[in-house]
């Protein structure tokens, strides 16, 4: 079956069978539309952030200008702090996800590998702890950090970042980790292998990708959060909350916005472009028979 | 059996990748606790002191900050940090902070509604101890309709950045060119047919250009002050809603159908910044807003600047001065440390010496107006600013919020009622007036619907 | 065969182990305590990652209880129900609850139709592949605060804007979109930025769809149609569902968009059930009843996501592996 998926799509079986070819192209035409027709604004906000603001505020809008950085400038260099929030959203992103991993793969394996009994309750269970609308949560949130002094501290976007991913993240671990085959994990049992060499060596390996794919996903809600990294926070921002920040509200924007917005969501585009294809492989690996 | 092999080489790579993962955690962790530690709260011990400072981000509390070195070099020991967000989303933050006590920040920026508000449940900081010990400050120098507005029982509770009332703003060529005079003090229905004359839709060019945006400090500004040179008002004496009286329905009648026929397309959506740009842009012809907006354009558009004349804010039937009186200010939530620091930063920031620091830096016309009797008789100002500083001194002076309207009414504010609740009724009427502007709804409907609100929330609140 | 690696694919494949349809299998003394041993230093993660999940929703439990509100000092009082009565007595509540319907609704099958379409034109191999897929997936990847403010400024702008700039040829005029299309423009968002994570979870399916089957359907002389329908799509369909699921869970949330683009408006015609438990906490300053709004939002999305689990193919027994 190896030997099969790699070397067999349905695209090149069809055309090892010589069949719709022209229907081909007239596909493969259309996926080249759709993706520039939705990629479009993510282009036009590239382009309008090299645009001095006079030039993003024109009718026709327009394609041709002199190209700046100055925004760009001002973005790095402005009255406001780049490095702070980035450094921040870094933090915030990596430790949030690392917790979220530590904690979520064992929950996960005791709900797959050795269940509990009530495993499926359990899983329904943290489904459920995502649908709390946040905006009701957030002053009572705000109390508890002002109590535990953890108001403008990074250290209470972490815990509650971890705490918003943990459900998602142990929802697909666990749809890898019951991918593993029991003779796999019987025949490390044999051999002798304790609870820590079965996860580190038998099935952490296999479900890497997937693991993979959950870690990118939980960085990027991290990165992207918003409310509460402006709730929560005052003199320490976070990306999305300097974003928010730079724009100034009277008088033209645009440029400026486009300009940090890109910068802004820059880490988390490349992160997906290079990762996109353990997302794929690791999202898919829970399919594969 | 076959797991041996591969076991090995994954055991290898795996715990590579792991020791990899490790180190970055803990070069990210090392960063990250350093910045949290460097950017600690406040220590009072006499060594260096943070003062933290929330504020809209205007581009005049920009210039602010950019400013702030200069404060930090003659203040060793006081440290600023500025948390700089929109409007929305500063008062969320600093209404968080202050109701719940958390004393996250030394300063807040609020505004003359919120003043007497917070003060009356203690929350604010009395500053006439403060201002009474700072000879430098010259609290007298603050112009009078602003100090009554800050102060409560004779004590300044909040200092005033900069101030604004509200006028028209006119494009000289346009009307030269049509042949139109736009006299010194209009009428509403005066500049209801200079609109209809200069709208040239073709052309792009908006007759008036009108906030129509949602939010009680942007359509409802505009709109209430229609509303009191029409001779309506909120609240008649007894706190009986007047949304559907006669002189309310036909002011919004009025702003209603003015903006959609004549004004810039988008109206329901454009609050300040959108009419400013529109109007820098050479997208209107006219222009009704905060008198503050004179320094923008200068700044923004000197173009179009050379060619803005001014008038008083027009009036209705009832003849009533129509100029709204707001103003963004300084306070010091009670309870937090360090306030002899914050004073400081609040008498430089809102004091006579910011004025020319403003001036070297960013050019006189812009700088922050409306606060003291001095910048008006100030030789240099005048001569950068003279085309509008008369009429914005003007406007302030003759602005009245503790009789706003033509019938005596229980509340104060030009263009807001000074109760708690009038966040929440404001920013359903805003709401439904912005909808009328959109056409999604008769301004029949939205009036009624708003009456309807402002009974249950007044009845709600013992009104 | 035999030269490739040795891989899971060799080995049979069960369900969990240790497992029969889901439930564990009662099994001898010896193996239950060797199971118990395996999994009891695993506890203390699940039960601190109950903790850790359920601390927000304890917190807002129990400010829902109090009738505080913010601008009055001395108001944190305990109130039993009265801030649930009020909560439910508000006409805007319910309203409120009819444009999260509608808004989650059209915005979800929106997003899965289109993505489901992006992942079967992305599972062919073409020139270019690689970098389509980069394209189709990059709108999820923006930051969503940014994705807001953009489309509400240089996209929708009925003066400065690129759509109407667009679609003048075609005689539409200068449109306010956000005035007098606002849940259609906050639903077109809503897909833009969901429509990447439906087709990653659809492509996750298509990806082990079994290619014999597919071969033998040809063989056999099946139309493209007919192929789809009967094979591609059975199997996708547990894919599908599951992001129903998930997107519907997450863009129910939905607050942003409608902070940024509409401020709930006009009027209240994209006020949203985030949005108006906003309006409760940040204008009104009543946090008891925003947070009694808001349990009473979770209990409402927990019957109905519970309803929905049920139809959906058991989806839990079937991620079980059962395949």
């Amino acid at each position: 079956m190896a030997a099969t998926t790699v070397a067999l799509t349905p695209a090149r079986a069809s055309r090892r069978w010589g069949h719709q070819n022209a229907w081909g192209y007239f596909w493969s035409f259309i996926a080249w539309v759709l993706a520039i027709f939705l990629f479009f604004p993510v282009f036009w906000m590239v382009l309008t952030s090299f645009k001095t603001e006079g030039a993003a505020y024109t009718y026709p809008p327009r394609f041709i200008f002199h190209p700046t950085l100055s925004e760009y400038a001002s973005v790095f260099s402005g009255v406001q702090s780049f490095t702070k929030p980035f450094e921040h959203s870094i933090f915030v992103t990596l430790f949030s996800t690392a917790l979220v991993l530590i904690l979520a793969i064992p929950a996960a394996y005791s709900l797959s590998i050795n269940p509990v009994k009530k495993w499926r309750n359990v899983l329904f269970f943290f489904l459920t702890t995502k649908m709390l609308p946040y905006v009701a949560a957030v002053i009572p949130i705000f109390i508890v950090a002002k109590d535990l002094h953890l108001l403008n501290n990074e250290w209470s976007l972490v815990i509650l970042y971890t705490s918003m991913n943990l459900p998602l993240a142990i929802w697909m671990i666990r749809s890898f980790l019951v991918e593993v085959p029991k003779g796999l994990l019987e025949a490390a049992r044999i051999d002798g292998a304790g609870l820590w060499v079965e996860i580190t060596r038998v099935i952490m390996p296999i479900t890497l990708p997937g693991i993979a794919a959950t870690a990118l996903i939980c960085s990027i809600f991290a990165w992207n959060e918003f409310f509460f990294a402006q709730s929560l926070t005052t003199t320490n921002p976070t990306m999305s909350v300097f974003l928010v920040s730079s724009i100034q509200s009277e008088g033209l924007y645009w440029a400026h916005l486009a300009a940090a917005s890109t910068v802004a969501s820059l880490p988390v585009i490349l992160a997906g472009w290079i990762a996109q294809k353990q997302l794929v492989r690791g999202l898919s690996f829970g399919a594969l028979k | 059996m076959t797991m041996t092999v591969p076991t090995a080489r994954r055991r290898s790579r795996s715990t590579t990748k792991l020791g990899a993962a490790a180190t970055t955690l803990g070069m990210i962790a090392t960063i990250g606790i350093t910045a949290n530690a460097s950017a600690a709260n406040l220590h009072s011990d006499g060594s260096s002191v943070t003062i933290k400072v929330a504020v809209v981000s205007n581009g005049n509390m920009e210039e602010l900050e950019a400013l702030t070195p200069i404060f930090e070099k003659e203040n060793p020991g006081i440290n600023i940090e500025y948390d700089t967000l929109p409007e929305n989303s500063e008062r969320q933050l600093v209404e968080t902070d202050v109701t719940t006590h958390a004393n996250e920040f030394n300063v807040v920026m609020i505004s003359n509604y919120e003043t007497p508000i917070w003060s009356k449940n203690g929350w604010l900081a009395n500053l006439s101890a403060y201002t009474a010990t700072d000879p430098g400050y010259d609290v007298n120098d603050l112009l009078p309709p602003l100090r009554s507005a800050l102060s409560v029982g004779g004590k300044l509770y909040s200092v005033p950045f900069y101030a604004e009332s509200s006028m028209v703003y006119y494009r000289t060529d346009l009307f030269k060119a049509a042949g139109l005079t736009m006299p010194e003090h209009p009428t509403w229905s005066q500049i209801a047919s200079f609109a209809q004359k200069l709208n040239n839709p073709a052309k792009g060019v908006a007759g008036i250009c009108l906030r129509g945006e949602p939010g009680w400090g942007e359509n409802l500004a505009a709109l209430d002050t229609v509303i009191n040179t029409y001779g309506g008002s909120w609240f008649n004496e007894k706190w009986a809603p007047q949304l559907t009286s006669a002189p309310d329905v036909a002011a919004t009648n009025f702003y209603v159908n003015l903006v959609r026929k004549y004004g810039e397309p988008g109206a329901s959506n454009d609050g300040f910044t959108e009419c400013l740009n529109d109007f820098d842009a050479g997208k209107a012809s006219m222009w009704y807003d905060a008198t503050v907006a004179a320094g923008l354009i200068s700044t923004n558009a000197p173009k179009t600047f050379a060619n803005t004349g001014y008038a008083y804010a027009p009036t209705g039937p009832a003849g009533i001065a129509s100029g709204w009186l707001y103003t963004w200010s300084l306070s010091i939530p009670s309870g937090t440390p360090n306030e002899s620091a914050a004073w400081k930063y609040l008498s430089w920031a809102t004091g006579p010496q910011i004025i020319p620091e403003q001036a070297a830096k960013y050019g006189w016309a812009g700088v922050n107006p409306g606060t003291r009797a001095s910048l008006y008789k100030n030789p240099n100002y005048l001569k950068a600013a003279g085309a509008f500083s008369g009429i914005t001194l003007d406007s302030i002076d003759a602005a009245n919020p503790d009789h706003p309207t033509k019938n005596p009414v229980p509340y104060v504010g030009v263009q807001f009622v000074d109760v708690p609740w009038f966040i929440d009724l404001g920013t359903i009427v805003s709401d439904q007036i912005s909808a009328a502007i959109a056409g999604t709804e008769s301004v029949k409907t939205a009036l009624a619907n708003s009456q309807q609100d402002a009974e249950d929330i007044a009845s709600g609140n013992g009104e | 065969m035999t030269s490739a690696p040795p891989s899971l694919q060799q080995l049979p494949v069960d369900r969990a182990p240790g497992s029969v349809n889901g439930q564990a299998l009662p099994r001898s003394v010896g193996a239950r305590a060797e199971a118990w041993k395996r999994r009891l230093p695993l506890m203390p993660a699940l039960i601190y990652v109950i903790i850790v999940t359920q601390a927000p929703f304890a917190v807002t439990l129990w400010y829902s209880f109090r009738r505080w509100n913010l601008l009055i000092p001395g108001s944190n009082k305990f109130a039993g129900l009265q801030e649930y009565r009020a909560a439910f007595d508000d006409p805007a509540f319910r309203q409120a609850a009819v444009r999260t319907v509608e808004m989650t609704a059209s915005a979800v099958i929106l997003a899965m139709l289109m993505g489901t379409g992006m992942a079967l034109l992305v599972n062919r191999k073409f020139f270019g592949r690689g970098v389509v897929r980069t394209l189709l997936i990059t709108p999820f990847l923006i930051m969503p605060v940014a994705t807001d403010l953009l489309f509400k400024t240089t996209i929708y702008d009925p003066v400065f804007g690129f759509l109407d700039y667009v679609l003048k040829p075609f005689g539409v005029g200068q449109v306010n979109w956000l005035g007098t299309h606002a849940i259609g423009s906050i639903v077109v968002v809503l897909v833009w930025e969901w429509a990447p994570f439906m087709m990653l979870i659809v492509l996750a399916g298509l990806q082990g769809e079994d290619l014999e089957a597919l071969e033998a359907a040809h063989v056999d002389g099946a139309t493209t149609i007919k192929t789809f329908v009967y094979i591609t799509l059975p199997n996708i369909k547990r894919y599908m569902e599951l992001g129903v699921l998930l997107g519907s869970i997450f863009i129910v949330q939905t607050f942003g968009e409608v902070f940024t683009m509409t401020a709930g408006g006009p009027g209240t015609s994209t006020t949203n059930l985030p949005y108006y438990l906003y309006e409760q906490v940040f204008n009104n300053f009543t946090v008891g009843v925003g947070a009694a709004a808001g349990i009473i939002v979770l209990i409402l999305t927990e019957i109905v996501a519970s309803f929905a689990l049920r139809l959906l193919s058991g989806l839990l027994v079937a991620s079980a592996g059962a395949g």
